[in-house]
């Protein structure tokens, strides 16, 4: 505990009462990043979700649902072209108004240090899996100069892992103006960095947010025509 | 962002080895003035007396490098430091867990930026501010400036002439004018004053809601002058003008461009709270100009300099309707809250309730927190179904204050939000709690100035509802008295 600095919370910048007690002044000091107010507006995803995307089930009407998968993930799998490409993801949070608040200061207002809000959440998952590869979905040339950094370069860096950056952005239009027919059906927006020898690698995809799938998709066709074994993906939003 | 200095002129070079981010390099030649150059007029409208950073104007790098090199254009660093202490140029902000770095794609350094004002887009240490160092835009000014026709009172008339003269010799003059007396009308003549002497001039607020009610008001002023209206999503961004309304953030963006600045309600939040934006009052304006302050309620320390003859102030002690201030009667209600635990509330405010109900005269209730309003609420819909309350979050409050002015709701309870700016014709006023540290004593004198505002009924009650009074209601009530006493002595009070 540091008796001269009280710690703000990364989002509100309230002052972090510290826990007094026995536990406290015995533990190991946890670094405290978040106020508990703001700490209680992250919703974690548990329940019964969908095997490949991590949707809640819960979120959505029983109709949308087939056997352990979404409808989306039901209709990519039904493509003999999309079929077993990406085999899982995992999402950290629920996308609720509280994070599209927080992930949009990290990356379009740039406030780098809030990739600390999700590190420790990010370590646990990354460890669970143990891949070879944590590879980030890139940003085109103009979007990294204007923004300064990849927000999923820099929450695998703040999480002290190491990224491999072996994807280039071949179209530099934004993503979110598209519908999600338009985004299934683009041609390849990914090239691999020639010489990137991947063959027999587990890779997992880092992103943001997983809205659609259809980049972790595309970047997983890639990966996969280029040798990798499996692929999953982990984002910080669903 | 990377620049090194060749030939006493700084210079892009994202590559070159020796290059260094803005905030690295000692000092930051400039480049005399080319006068045969032709500089782009956008760029000037858009800079002069200005600090942006490149993400926020619509030119290119290119463009901005020749003007710089042909003098037009200055540099400034984002961040600077002050031995090993970062300071922000824009806000100033010298706190270290405002801070933060990043690895930067512009510059390829781990790169200090400011978190403080990240909303305004990031400065970081490679990131230049840039300002004008040209001529300053051709304004043509109208011979008839001021066309208002309206009258002053003689308080009015006598703080008009000192914000005239302060604007003139560029000195501080504070102008202590109580609610209602009409401050904005002061300030015509001091306006015209500098208008006509080509004078820029700036009125800042720290309130959107008051920009956005100033700004068609003076537009009918001064209708012949350009007037830029800033605040956060504002479309005049780009627009230079010889009068500009503007939030007290967005003096941020400006860099001793000011002949005089008006902050008005100087004591409101979040002036008197944020350093930073006090920063961007003494930024903005020239080295030399005037600064008008205008407030209801100078806070504890102003009044001192102002008793002790340090400060050079005038007042406005009496409304414009001649008639004077309604005083505070304080009303002891016992333990409120443990009442409201238990689905309660203190008698006599309840009969203070019942009674403006039986009269049919609307009243305005101020309480220290949301959940106890809300609990009290449920209590008083029983006596009329038509009671309503209000606090800062809530998405319905444009729509109630609206219903409270067509008469539709007969209560109003709301926490501090409607403490100044908002005002009803004909209300009684109360305050539930008093004695709580959320009632300074300038809430305090601000609430009791929402009663009473019309010349058709200048008198309202106010009543504080207390469990144990405070000094910041004595202050409050010995102010308004001490007000009332000398509108009489200086004979602006009838009867």
């Amino acid at each position: 505990m540091n008796l001269f600095q009280q710690d703000h919370c990364l989002i509100c910048n309230t002052i972090i009462q510290p826990a007094i007690g026995w536990r406290a002044i015995f533990s190991v000091e946890k670094e405290h990043l978040l106020c508990p107010a703001c700490e209680g507006k992250l919703e974690k995803i548990d329940g019964e979700t969908c095997q490949i995307c991590c949707r809640p089930f819960r979120q959505f009407n029983e109709e949308f649902r087939k056997g352990d998968l979404c409808n989306d993930c039901f209709r990519w799998e039904e493509d003999p072209e999309w079929h077993g490409l990406l085999e899982k993801n995992h999402s950290l949070f629920l996308y609720n108004e509280f994070l599209k608040e927080v992930i949009a200061k990290y990356k379009f207002r740039g406030d780098y240090i809030l990739a600390k809000v999700f590190t420790e959440f990010f370590k646990e998952e990354i460890t669970k899996r143990n891949p070879d590869l944590l590879v980030p979905i890139p940003l085109s040339q103009e979007r990294l100069y204007e923004r300064g950094f990849n927000q999923a370069v820099g929450i695998i860096n703040e999480s002290r892992f190491f990224p491999s950056e072996i994807l280039t952005r071949i179209h530099s239009e934004k993503q979110s103006k598209k519908s999600r027919s338009e985004r299934i059906h683009l041609p390849q927006v990914f090239k691999l960095i020639t010489e990137t020898n991947i063959q027999g690698k587990r890779v997992v995809l880092i992103d943001d947010v997983y809205t659609t799938g259809s980049t972790l998709r595309h970047a997983a066709k890639l990966l996969k025509a280029a040798g990798a074994v499996s692929i999953q993906s982990l984002t910080l939003a669903r | 962002m990377r620049f090194i200095i060749k030939d006493g002129i700084l210079i892009r070079e994202d590559n070159e080895e020796d290059s260094l981010p803005i905030t690295k390099i000692p000092t930051i030649p400039q480049p005399p003035i080319n006068p045969n150059f032709a500089y782009n007029p956008d760029l000037q409208q858009l800079l002069t007396g200005k600090q942006l950073i490149i993400d926020d104007i619509p030119f290119t790098f290119n463009e901005i490098q020749t003007h710089y090199q042909n003098g037009y254009v200055t540099y400034r660093k984002g961040i600077v430091y002050k031995g090993k202490q970062p300071i922000c140029a824009r806000c100033g902000n010298k706190d270290p867990h405002w801070f933060a770095a990043f690895p930067c794609s512009r510059c390829g350094e781990s790169c200090l930026y400011c978190r403080h004002c990240l909303m305004m887009g990031r400065i970081s240490a490679c990131t230049p501010l840039l300002g004008w160092n040209g001529p300053v835009p051709d304004t043509v000014y109208p011979t008839m400036i001021l066309e208002w026709q309206g009258m002053l009172s003689e308080g009015q008339t006598v703080a008009s002439d000192h914000v005239v003269e302060a604007i003139q010799q560029n000195q501080e003059h504070l102008v202590w004018a109580v609610c209602g007396a009409g401050k904005t009308e002061v300030l015509f003549a001091g306006i015209e004053a500098a208008l006509s002497s080509k004078k820029r001039i700036c009125i800042a607020t720290p309130r959107t809601d008051v920009v956005l009610e100033l700004t068609p008001r003076l537009r009918a002023a001064f209708p012949a002058i350009t007037i830029a209206s800033l605040y956060g999503g504002s479309e005049d961004r780009y627009l230079y003008a010889p009068l500009t309304i503007a939030t007290t953030h967005q003096l941020l963006r400006f860099y001793q461009a000011f002949d005089t600045i008006i902050l008005d309600e100087v004591d409101a939040f979040p002036y008197t709270v944020e350093e930073s934006l006090q920063h961007a009052a003494i930024k903005a304006r020239k080295l030399k100009s005037a600064m008008i302050y205008l407030t209801a309620t100078p806070n504890e320390k102003w009044q001192r300099e102002c008793r002790g003859g340090k400060r050079v102030y005038t007042t406005i002690p009496a409304r414009f309707h001649r008639k004077p201030l309604p005083v505070p009667e304080f009303v002891w209600c016992g333990n409120w809250q443990k009442q409201l635990q238990k689905h309660k509330l203190p008698v006599n405010f309840i009969t203070w309730i019942q009674n403006r109900i039986r009269a049919n005269k609307q009243a305005l209730v101020f309480f220290p927190h949301i959940p106890l309003m809300e609990k009290a609420l449920i209590i008083l819909r029983q006596l009329h179904p038509n009671i309503e309350a209000v606090h800062a979050e809530d998405p319905d409050r444009k729509n109630k204050v609206q219903k409270m002015r067509e008469k539709q709701i007969p209560i109003l309870l709301t926490t501090t939000i409607l403490e100044r700016g908002v005002t009803f014709p004909n209300i009684d006023v109360a305050v539930v709690g008093a004695e709580d540290t959320i009632f300074t004593e300038s809430a305090l004198v601000q609430i009791a100035g929402r009663a009473g505002r019309s010349k058709d009924h200048p008198d309202g009650v106010v009543t504080f509802f207390h469990y144990g009074k405070t000094d910041e209601m004595i202050k409050a009530r010995r102010q308004i008295v001490s007000m009332n006493r000398e509108g009489v002595r200086r004979g602006l009070l009838d009867g």
